[in-house]
């Protein structure tokens, strides 16, 4: 960090992103806290991608904080665990964040336990095959917890013919609001350094690289420091620019490689993980335990004590914002982040392990009803400010056609990642990213129909 | 060369390219003729273009070409007025055919004030795009959500959106062609023949107060229909009454009467109004319920 930082531009992805208003500094400074338990806790069966988890436990079974409950169901698939000491109430169907009911093991807290880890066995990873640590991690429950979900054991394990050379860990947090990767980074940077060893001897190589936006330059120096000096790792202060935390653009930023379109990092030798995925499986694995809690930073104008907090698996999104004091104004919740998160209808929803962040509006009702759709001007600002090189513009005009199938053959629709940016910079307030996720939900409808149709 | 004979040799060269192509045409008119009866363009010109899809072909043309094989009659056409379809049949000399009318009904009837609002949507104004917001706001998640994407889509102006926020079919105008069917995404349309007058007008599994909770006008699973009518006729699948239309010719207004929601209702014979049991409450309110 010296003089020539601030002639030198940092990285960057080539084309497109934006700058919303950040609002980090709300909860930038606070420590993560650990919230307290709720009385019942409702553990979602499928809070990932890929097959549900089936539960091993039976209704009125008590269960130890940490022993596992629930079972993977196949290699894309993760275990759950108990997030606390208490009995299992029911396993039935429980509201959730996407709007139709699952199944969720509903677990009674007992109010009396001391909640500790009893369920665990010490390992010692140095000794662990790349297999073996593949093993442990789909064992510990672990799926991306940028909020992907995706289960991180699958990422260690690339397709057959492509071969993973680096790992990139993705400490950008790009979207607004949101601290809780900050916070780990600061505060368990050891874990998160022994989670990217772990990472780097599953996929078998020898370099990594942490990739933080140079808003968290504090973050930087605290990795930095503890950095040992040859460890292959190295940390990058990278541009803030949103959508830096994606992916494909962070690969692009630090290492100049573009993804294929509909392929994977695994194309262009990268496998991505997270800073808070890193730093739980540095914490976990060497214990034998699983994942039962994350931090979620809870902050937005419609809170009252804004902060990142250490919440249980399965908390009630009621309980923390009972906790956190929601404003009595508040009128929109939303999980994840502002940009890529989506409104909850109900606050009974429980919180998974791909909750991020929960971010509290009080919107001004006179506001919203100004807020009109103009006609598409081609002004073009879409098409600079999109990331992924595609036409936002011309995708508009033929999603409000319902020209769905040539949006996908010939705008290459399905590379769009729902970032928003396009919808951000409209000067026509046109809700683009919700056009593309209508025409990609249709899209994906139609081909269900084709393959059932097919099948016949 | 000169200039003369420059334009000689053109002259010369297009018209041999001329009379070249012009015998490969009238070789390939001779050899690769394909005979196509006359009557299809006529039949076609009596279509409506709508192209619908309704009849079941795909489309008007195609439907042309299966009237004049002799594989659909005239009648099967709901979008035609009756006259135009008598005169394909006397054209073609084939039977009208007689198809029992088909309309889009909606297996809901929890309008704003019945139905329980979790939060209200604001947003892109659709069902589609509500419906991936969480599900849309609404409590009953198999509810209408009442943006009117099935007004939007249908090409006849048959669908129109009632007080309550409910889409309302113009049975006269519907043509059952299934546009509504497509794009509803909670999948509440389906295309019913008007002799079906026993209809539920539900999709709610949920069971007894927990289904209540959400719409008052919601089959809580109690199965007193299913008790009521003949056997089969009337079964609770999944906490729902499930209406086995092969067993049509049983059905009575018999099943609706003890019915304490007005889920299940009885249609006329025309298909056009419906009456609920005399044992359904009767909902006196015309504001929305509140949201939260």
């Amino acid at each position: 960090m010296g003089l020539l930082d601030l002639i030198i531009p940092r990285k960057t992805f080539s084309h497109g992103g934006i700058h919303p208003a950040e609002h980090k500094e709300l909860t930038a400074g606070l420590p993560i806290r650990r919230l307290p338990f709720a009385p019942e806790l409702a553990v979602l069966l499928s809070q990932h991608r890929g097959a549900p988890a089936v539960p091993i436990v039976k209704v009125g079974q008590e269960v130890v904080r940490g022993e596992p409950i629930a079972r993977a169901a196949g290699f894309v698939s993760v275990p759950m665990h108990a997030p606390a000491t208490g009995v299992v109430r029911a396993i039935e169907p429980c509201a959730t964040a996407e709007g139709p009911k699952a199944e969720a093991i509903v677990i009674e807290v007992y109010q009396a336990a001391p909640q500790q880890v009893l369920y665990d066995g010490v390992v010692d990873v140095e000794t662990l095959t790349p297999d073996e640590i593949v093993m442990a991690v789909q064992e510990a429950g672990l799926v991306g917890l940028g909020g992907a979900a995706f289960p991180s054991h699958v990422k260690m394990k690339p397709p057959k013919g492509k071969q993973v050379e680096i790992v990139v860990v993705n400490g950008c947090e790009c979207e607004p609001y949101l601290t809780c990767d900050h916070r780990v980074m600061l505060e368990k940077t050891d874990q998160l350094l022994r989670g990217v060893r772990i990472a780097m001897k599953a996929t078998g190589v020898s370099r990594a690289m942490i990739g933080v936006e140079d808003n968290k330059l504090d973050a930087v120096a605290a990795i930095q420091a503890k950095l040992p000096a040859a460890g292959g790792i190295t940390v990058h202060a990278i541009e803030t620019k949103y959508p830096q935390g994606a992916e494909k653009m962070l690969i692009e930023s630090l290492l100049g490689r573009q993804v294929p379109p509909g392929g994977l990092p695994a194309d262009v030798g990268v496998a991505v993980f997270n800073v808070g995925t890193l730093a739980q499986m540095g914490e976990l694995l060497p214990r034998g335990r699983g994942l039962i809690e994350r931090v979620v930073t809870v902050s937005g104008p419609g809170v009252q004590r804004p902060g990142n907090y250490l919440v249980p698996i399965g908390t009630p999104l009621r309980f923390v914002l009972d906790h956190v004091g929601a404003k009595p104004t508040a009128n929109e919740v939303i999980l994840g982040g502002p940009m890529m998160g989506m409104s909850v209808a109900s606050v009974d929803v429980p919180i998974t392990k791909a909750v991020s962040g929960i971010v509290v509006y009080e919107r001004d009702d006179a506001d919203q009803k100004h807020r009109f759709v103009f006609p598409c001007i081609k002004c073009a600002r879409c098409v600079e400010a999109c990331p992924m090189h595609l036409n936002p513009s011309m995708l508009g005009e033929l999603a409000r056609k319902r020209q769905y199938e040539t949006m996908e053959q010939q705008y290459s629709l399905n590379d769009c990642f729902e970032c928003g940016c396009c919808a951000y910079v409209c000067p026509s307030n046109i809700p683009l990213t919700q056009y593309f996720r209508i025409a990609k939900a249709i899209n994906r409808e139609q081909k269900v129909e084709a393959a059932k149709a097919e099948k016949k | 060369m000169t200039g003369l004979e420059f334009m000689g040799v053109s002259v010369a060269f297009l018209t041999l390219l001329g009379l070249v192509l012009a015998v490969a045409l009238a070789v390939a008119n001779k050899y690769l003729f394909v005979y196509e009866d006359p009557r299809i363009d006529e039949v076609e010109a009596m279509l409506p273009a709508a192209n619908c899809g309704a009849c079941g072909t795909a489309g008007c043309r195609n439907f042309a070409e299966k009237l004049v094989a002799g594989e659909v009659s005239p009648g099967q056409c709901t979008v035609n007025a009756k006259d135009t379809n008598v005169e394909i049949a006397n054209f073609l000399g084939v039977a009208l055919g007689k198809v029992e009318k088909r309309v889009a009904r909606l297996a809901c009837a929890g309008g704003r004030h019945v139905a329980h609002i979790r939060a209200s949507y604001d947003g892109l104004s659709s069902c589609r795009a509500a419906a991936l917001v969480s599900g849309g706001g609404k409590g009953c998640r198999w509810g209408c959500l009442g943006f009117g994407d099935c007004g939007a889509v249908c090409e006849f102006g048959a669908i129109a959106m009632n007080r309550y926020g409910l889409p309302v079919v113009d049975v006269d105008k519907c043509t059952a062609c299934g546009d509504c069917v497509d794009v509803c995404p909670k999948d509440l349309f389906s295309l019913e023949p008007i002799s079906h007058r026993l209809w539920v007008a539900c999709k709610n599994h949920e069971f007894g107060e927990e289904a209540e909770a959400e719409c008052e006008v919601m089959c809580t699973a109690c199965g007193r229909c299913a008790m009521d009518s003949p056997e089969g006729l009337v079964e609770m699948r999944d906490n729902l009454a499930t209406i086995d239309y092969s067993k049509n010719a049983l059905a009575s207004p018999v099943a609706i009467e003890r019915c304490p929601t007005g889920a299940i209702v009885w249609f006329d014979a025309a298909g056009k109004t419906f009456t609920k049991g005399r044992d359904a409450k009767k909902i006196i309110r015309k504001e929305a319920l509140p949201v939260g």
